[in-house]
């Protein structure tokens, strides 16, 4: 930006672009926290130490140097979900670079989230896909930990694959989803659902507020 | 900003209602309490609020006022100049929009073999379905079915909504859940694989499914990398700017705009999936809301400018509860899924006024009623709001359930200062949903050939109130429907001599003219302007 602004000390970084004047394009999209679209790099006066943090989640403070950083380039791989194995080696053969984790924990550091993310790097390269799965959990993807690795790991990439590989493969399947499929394949509910379609809006009415409801 | 001496002595109160509270159910509404609280007190009912559509399809049918403004304006595009026939894009299916509708009828289409292109205003996935937290609806219980899930739709809906639209929601529900599955989300299980599932507002089984409190986010970037792993085209930052249409009017192709580049492209489809959300960022009647940046109503522009009718556009949902404190999140959501754990709503003076689970019509009317007795809490930026006490939780359920159930709410408002699991949340209701949009059959076509609608952008299943978790539900639903109806009806059109034209713009301007609205004011607005609001 290169220019001073004095700005409410309420304001988060977002907002406090946009009392400033600016219109964001990129850099912004839920502004809840939710999306991870707007990373931002910033330094405090007089320290030396290169912070990070979402423009919509930090708030503002005083002689904050900043600047909003494009989504980090990442190496998308493609796999096929449907070919993969939930074993250990799986996700070492998508992304080989996670076993050149030097362990300087980087990556943590830098998450907005709070997350351990090089522990669950280490449980993928372990192949303990669900903690990798369950550690990385809350990851926005945001992708603040791939622009600080020395190793190259585009590591919420990898979180992904392992909730997914957990989620497909090893978490047992819902029993109960699948015999209502079949159910509603063998037309069993159609005649119900007949019925209401063509009830008069007192039936349903009468029907909807008489109806049982689980404690 | 950790709460204020003020507000720490008022939170005195809710603490010495609260083992009272414990165990003594506030009692459910009846009809005609439901009745009255919502023609008293619910946004919809305020007229003076909302104005006759003077144009299009609609004209005549009442719109809020921030809706005619972006229906009424002129295109932004110079449509007499505008070169149609240089194409840069030819494909089968044209997916508009980048959330959950948009990558489900993306797969879906490309599935159905028909060649792809997903464009984005915003990066893909950056979009009101990241931020679905509570959950998703389907009804695959033994206790439930498609049919107890059809009635409580339709009556929380006001037994307005479309019959169609509702059977192919609650029908397919279950399919959406094992679709998921199957794709890697990490749902909340039972060790032997049971969903586990809780109530929403107006729920009569419990049948919300999810995925901690990242329900919406879990969804996402599942969807979001599975279109990635495939050949879809997927471009970012080019929002549609206005529909194309052939000779003979149907739906053909679209103007992207680079946002960067400030250059149009041209793209000619054989068929056309509008996916582009709903309205939050109007800011109807003022209110803060809890949607994406993105969410301006552009897919009604660009529909209604084309033909095609909207429905339901005299309703809008407020959830009731949006964080009123503190003033860095004001407007955020909070998810119903904190109430259906048992947080319920207190007054100023720890009492509380309604049953924590009605609809969320009822429940917000019911707060704005509270706070229009004088019994709501000011907060220091001059908003109000009452208490959601969501240490009660705690008591319910046991210590650590606000952790591991809701981490996201948990860590939201740690980083401003406040432990949600110690101390109740202020909350007041934040513009959360655009109940209509653009009506659809249940093959998601609207009235406009080829022209396919999904997820908030369409309208008519969820009636005039939306229920917790049928949002999610209605984006997979749908979208799945769409891909897979548009990329068939792709198979059968040959447009290759097809002409793409503006003359749909023109007949549209000519309109504008004759009602007397000058060019002030240009749609789809694309990004909402907050450097005017900041100075108001």
């Amino acid at each position: 930006m290169g220019k001073k602004y004095s700005v409410p000390s309420s304001l988060t970084i977002m907002k406090a672009f946009e009392y400033a004047g600016y219109t964001l394009l990129r850099g912004c999209g839920c502004r809840a926290g939710f999306c991870g679209a707007c990373s931002t790099v910033y330094r405090l006066g007089g320290n030396h130490e290169l912070k990070v943090g979402l423009a919509c989640q930090t708030k503002v403070e005083d002689d904050m140097y900043l600047t909003q950083i494009p989504f980090y380039p990442y190496h998308k791989v493609q796999y096929d979900i449907e070919k993969l194995q939930s074993d250990g080696d799986q996700v070492v053969e998508i992304f080989p670079e996670i076993t050149k984790c030097l362990g300087c924990n980087s990556c943590s550091n830098v998450c907005p989230q709070d997350l351990k993310v090089m522990k669950y790097i280490s449980h993928a390269i372990r192949g303990e896909i669900s903690k990798a799965a369950d550690e990385s959990f809350d990851c926005l993807m945001c992708g603040l930990c791939t622009s600080k690795c020395p190793a190259n790991i585009v590591h919420y990439k990898v979180g992904l694959l392992c909730r997914r590989l957990h989620g497909k493969y090893i978490a047992p399947k819902a029993k109960h989803v699948e015999e209502r499929i079949n159910e509603i394949g063998n037309g069993e509910f159609e005649k119900e659902l007949d019925e209401l379609m063509n009830a008069s809006k007192e039936e349903l009415a009468d029907r909807y507020n008489n109806r049982e409801i689980e404690k | 900003m950790s709460y204020t001496s003020q507000l720490r002595e008022l939170i005195k109160k809710v603490e010495q209602t609260r083992e009272k509270r414990l165990g003594n159910e506030f009692p459910r509404m009846t009809p005609e309490e439901k009745e009255d609280v919502l023609s008293n007190y619910h946004p919809d009912h305020i007229e003076e609020q909302f104005r006759d559509a003077k144009i299009g399809p609609n004209k005549g049918d009442k719109f809020p006022h921030e809706l005619c403004d972006v229906i009424e304006a002129h295109p932004s595009i110079d449509w007499e100049q505008f070169d149609t026939s240089k194409i840069d894009y030819d494909v089968d299916v044209l997916v508009v929009g980048g959330g959950g509708a948009g990558a489900s009828a993306s797969l879906l289409a490309h599935e159905a073999g028909a060649d792809v292109l997903l464009t984005t205003k915003l990066r893909f996935g950056d979009a009101n379905t990241v931020m679905a937290q509570g959950g998703i609806q389907a009804a695959d219980k033994s206790n439930d079915s498609p049919a107890t899930h059809y009635l409580d739709v339709i009556g929380g809906g006001h037994y307005s909504n479309v019959p169609e639209l509702v059977r192919a929601l609650v029908s397919d529900g279950p399919y959406v859940i094992d679709w998921l599955e199957d794709l890697g989300v990490m749902f909340d299980k039972e060790e032997d694989g049971t969903m586990q599932t809780r109530h929403g507002g107006g729920t009569s089984r419990k049948r919300m499914h999810s995925a901690r409190d990242y329900t919406g986010a879990e969804i996402m970037r599942t969807l979001r990398d599975e279109v990635l792993c495939r050949d879809i085209n997927v471009i970012e930052f080019s929002p549609v700017v206005e529909l194309l249409l052939d000779k003979e009017g149907k739906a053909a192709g679209a103007v992207l705009y680079n946002f960067e580049t400030q250059e149009y492209q041209v793209v000619k489809a054989k068929t056309v999936i509008i996916t582009t959300g709903g309205l939050g960022r109007l800011h109807t009647q003022n209110f803060p809301t809890s949607n994406h940046y993105g969410a301006t109503a552009d897919g009604l522009v660009l529909a209604y400018r084309a033909g095609a009718d909207l429905a339901f556009m005299n309703t809008v949902q407020y959830h009731p509860t949006g964080a009123s404190y503190p003033e860095q999140i004001e407007g955020f959501l909070i998810t119903e899924k904190v109430r259906g754990l048992g947080a319920t709503p207190l007054n100023i003076d720890g009492e509380q006024f309604v049953y924590h689970l009605e609809t969320r019509d009822v429940e917000a009317s019911a707060i704005i009623r509270e706070c229009a007795k004088g019994k709501g809490i000011k907060t220091p930026s001059g908003m109000q709001g009452v208490w959601l006490d969501s240490p009660m939780i705690e008591k319910i359920h046991g210590e650590g359930t606000i952790e591991k159930e809701l981490p996201a709410m948990v860590r939201q408002f740690a980083r401003f200062g406040v432990d949600i699991t110690k101390d109740p949340i202020l909350v007041y209701p934040t513009l959360h949903y655009q109940n209509g949009g653009i009506l659809i059959n249940d093959r998601c076509e609207s009235s406009v050939d080829n022209l396919y609608v999904a997820g908030e952008a369409s309208g008519g299943v969820h009636g005039r109130n939306r229920l917790m978790g049928n949002s999610l539900l209605d984006i997979l639903v749908l979208g799945k429907r769409a891909g897979k109806n548009a990329a068939e009806k792709a198979k059968e059109i040959d447009n290759e001599k097809s002409e793409l034209t503006l003359e749909h713009v023109k007949n549209f301007v000519n309109e504008l003219e004759e009602q007397g609205i000058e060019k002030t004011k240009t749609s789809p607005i694309l990004i909402p302007d907050y450097t005017k609001r900041e100075e108001n």
